[in-house]
């Protein structure tokens, strides 16, 4: 069983980000890059699935300008197999439905059986590119998930819902993303780190699969939300109560 | 100009955030129709029928909307957006588990978790956990549309809408329900509470939670929230997970206990009217945003102020 698993570059989920000044968007320059976070859960799971010997071969791809290069040799050093970068010109970003696109043509090339993605991009926080590419491929999903079991050509896959949980089982070839409790992702070792180095990435574009990634969304302004002001420290939890009775409906 | 809005229900009751999202849908124009689909869901759709604003109700009660999966929901949608310009529905996890497909197959993007409409091609949203906020104007000829309902109001329920009954495409088969774990709903719902209590990682045990935090929620009749690190802990379930990756609240009054304030947390309910911070750790990030701190140990402040608030009752 083949497994593909996109990976994107993100700035760090531990940076604060800063506004351009031109209000074009977020300040890229110089600031800490990784793994989108989902993402390399997804990767662990993939793995997982390969150390069990249900998967044959882990494929990460990337789509975007040259440095998702390193994003998708983290991947490889914690043990994928190979790498496919979609590359863009730096300064690009491709939108979801664009993603899924290409991601549909790999697809068809690399017929996997399954598609581990990220639940969301901690950078645009759409959440949307795994449902899009299961509809475009006319494939199951299995979204938000926290417990995946594979067995005879299907998936179990618990969810994480707004009431609790719920379980699906989807037909494979499917879609399933990843939530934050699936599985905790490992870091690579340093023999698999140098063993990455050879591992191969196929480069491509977006042209060689036909695909225009011009956006849909025109963005016509970037700004910082209304600040929240630190309020006061205080003394005892009578002085809060008496405060919170003032200020607080449900408590007067 | 038609909006259809896809309403957030459990076959029995609406829930609270298709009115919500239908505040949003009526600033995009005054036609707005609300699907109601799943199974022996005629209840639902009278409810919706009375939500101030909506001119007609659709209802698809079929044995394979019951839970109504993405593949199902989508394919329905994708059939009714012939004659809709917008699609739109709360950022639910159902919600944001379907309209993507739809968009999709329209060849549109989804404009996903918007907080403020701006005009019917143009739209706010929250980025990087809401620590910047985005206007984008959607160039596509439909619109499907997720709203983060904590930005919007409810409406009134005085609405006559008629309801109509229609049908669904055939099933698509290949995803199938197998069971759920739902949370009993014995206190209010943590998306639309008026006061929120949440505790982090400083809980330590899902005994503490009993013991600590419940009495305070019973007392102010407060839904119980949680940091990604209590819910990694096993000290509550994932569907009490507060933030960017979790329930975005904006209650009167939200007390964050234990929790140090990330901006993964802030993200999720830094809307709240009030916010009361109780950490040990002065330093914390939370009392950066917090109306009022208390610096102490929450073990001895908690049942202080349980006390407290016991002396003089609502
Ligand atoms: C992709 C991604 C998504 C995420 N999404 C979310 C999300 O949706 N929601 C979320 O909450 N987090 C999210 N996080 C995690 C987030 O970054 C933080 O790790 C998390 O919020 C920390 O939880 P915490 O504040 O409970 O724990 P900690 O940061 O460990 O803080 C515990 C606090 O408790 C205080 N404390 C300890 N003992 C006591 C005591 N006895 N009395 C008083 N105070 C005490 C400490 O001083 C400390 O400030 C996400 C992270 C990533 C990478
Ligand atoms: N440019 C990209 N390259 C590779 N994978 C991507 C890209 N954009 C999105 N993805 C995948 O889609 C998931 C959801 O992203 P999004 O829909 O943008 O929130 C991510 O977690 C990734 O797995």
């Amino acid at each position: 069983m083949k497994i593909l698993v996109p990976v994107k570059r993100v700035v760090d989920y531990n940076i604060r980000i800063r506004v351009k000044p031109d209000r074009s968007g977020i300040e890229l320059d110089n600031v800490k890059m990784s793994m989108n976070p989902f993402d390399e859960i997804a990767v662990e799971e993939a793995l997982r699935l390969k150390d069990a010997k249900i998967a044959s071969e882990v494929i990460a791809i990337s789509i975007g300008p040259l440095k998702a290069q390193e994003t998708i040799r983290t991947a490889l050093s914690m043990g994928a197999d190979r790498g496919i970068h979609v590359q863009v010109n730096d300064g690009i970003s491709v939108e979801p439905l664009a993603v899924a696109k290409i991601l549909k043509r790999i697809v068809k090339d690399e017929i996997p059986d399954l598609v581990i993605l990220g639940k969301q991009a901690i950078d645009d926080d759409y959440n949307q590119t795994g449902q899009m590419l299961a509809a475009i491929l006319g494939w199951s999903q299995a979204t938000f998930a926290s417990e995946i079991t594979i067995n005879d050509g299907s998936a179990i896959v618990t969810r994480e819902v707004d009431g609790g949980l719920e379980k699906l089982r989807v037909t494979l070839p499917a879609i399933i993303t990843t939530d934050l409790r699936l599985n905790e992702p490992r870091y690579a070792s340093l023999p698999n780190i140098m063993k990455a180095k050879k591992k191969p990435i196929d480069i491509k574009t977006p042209t060689d699969y036909d695909i225009c990634i011009e956006p849909r969304l025109r963005v016509l302004d970037t700004f910082e939300p209304p600040q929240r002001q630190a309020g006061l420290i205080l003394e005892s939890v009578s002085e809060l109560v008496s405060k919170l009775k003032d200020k607080v409906e449900a408590i007067s | 100009m038609t909006t259809l809005l896809v309403s957030e229900h459990n076959n029995n009751e609406l829930n609270i955030a298709t009115g919500k999202a239908l505040s949003a849908a009526l600033e995009l124009g005054d036609n707005v129709h609300i699907l109601v689909a799943g199974l022996n869901c005629r209840s639902v759709a009278e409810d919706a029928a009375k939500l101030e604003g909506v001119s007609k109700v659709l209802i698809a009660d079929e044995i394979h909307l019951e839970h109504q999966l993405a593949e199902e929901v989508s394919a329905l949608l994708l059939q009714l957006m012939e004659t809709y310009d917008t699609l739109i529905s709360p950022a639910t996890t159902r919600g944001k588990n379907t309209l993507p497909r739809v968009a999709a197959l329209l060849d549109v993007m989804q404009i996903s978790d918007i907080t403020e409409i701006k005009s019917p091609d143009t739209f706010v949203r929250p980025i990087y956990a809401g620590s910047a906020m985005q206007t984008v104007q959607s160039t596509d000829f439909k619109k499907v549309i997720t709203v983060r309902t904590s930005s919007f109001r409810s409406p009134e329920m005085n609405g006559t809408a008629k309801i109509e009954y229609i049908s669904a495409p055939t099933p698509f088969g290949n995803t199938s329900f197998h069971s759920s774990q739902l949370a009993e709903a014995n206190r209010p719902e943590l998306t639309s509470a008026n006061v929120v209590i949440s505790g982090g990682r400083g809980l330590r045990s899902s005994e503490n939670f009993t013991k600590y935090i419940e009495p305070l929620a019973d007392r102010l009749g407060a839904a119980i929230g949680a940091s990604r690190a209590a819910v990694d802990a096993g000290y509550v379930p994932n569907d009490y997970q507060v933030g960017q990756t979790g329930k975005v609240v904006a209650p009167e009054l939200y007390l964050a206990v234990g929790i140090s304030g990330a901006i993964q947390h802030l993200a999720g309910m830094r809307d709240s009217k009030v916010i009361v911070a109780i950490n040990k750790d002065s330093d914390a990030p939370i009392f950066q945003i917090a109306d009022y701190g208390l610096v102490a140990d929450l073990f001895e402040v908690l049942p202080a102020l349980e006390k407290e608030l016991a002396k003089k009752p609502a």
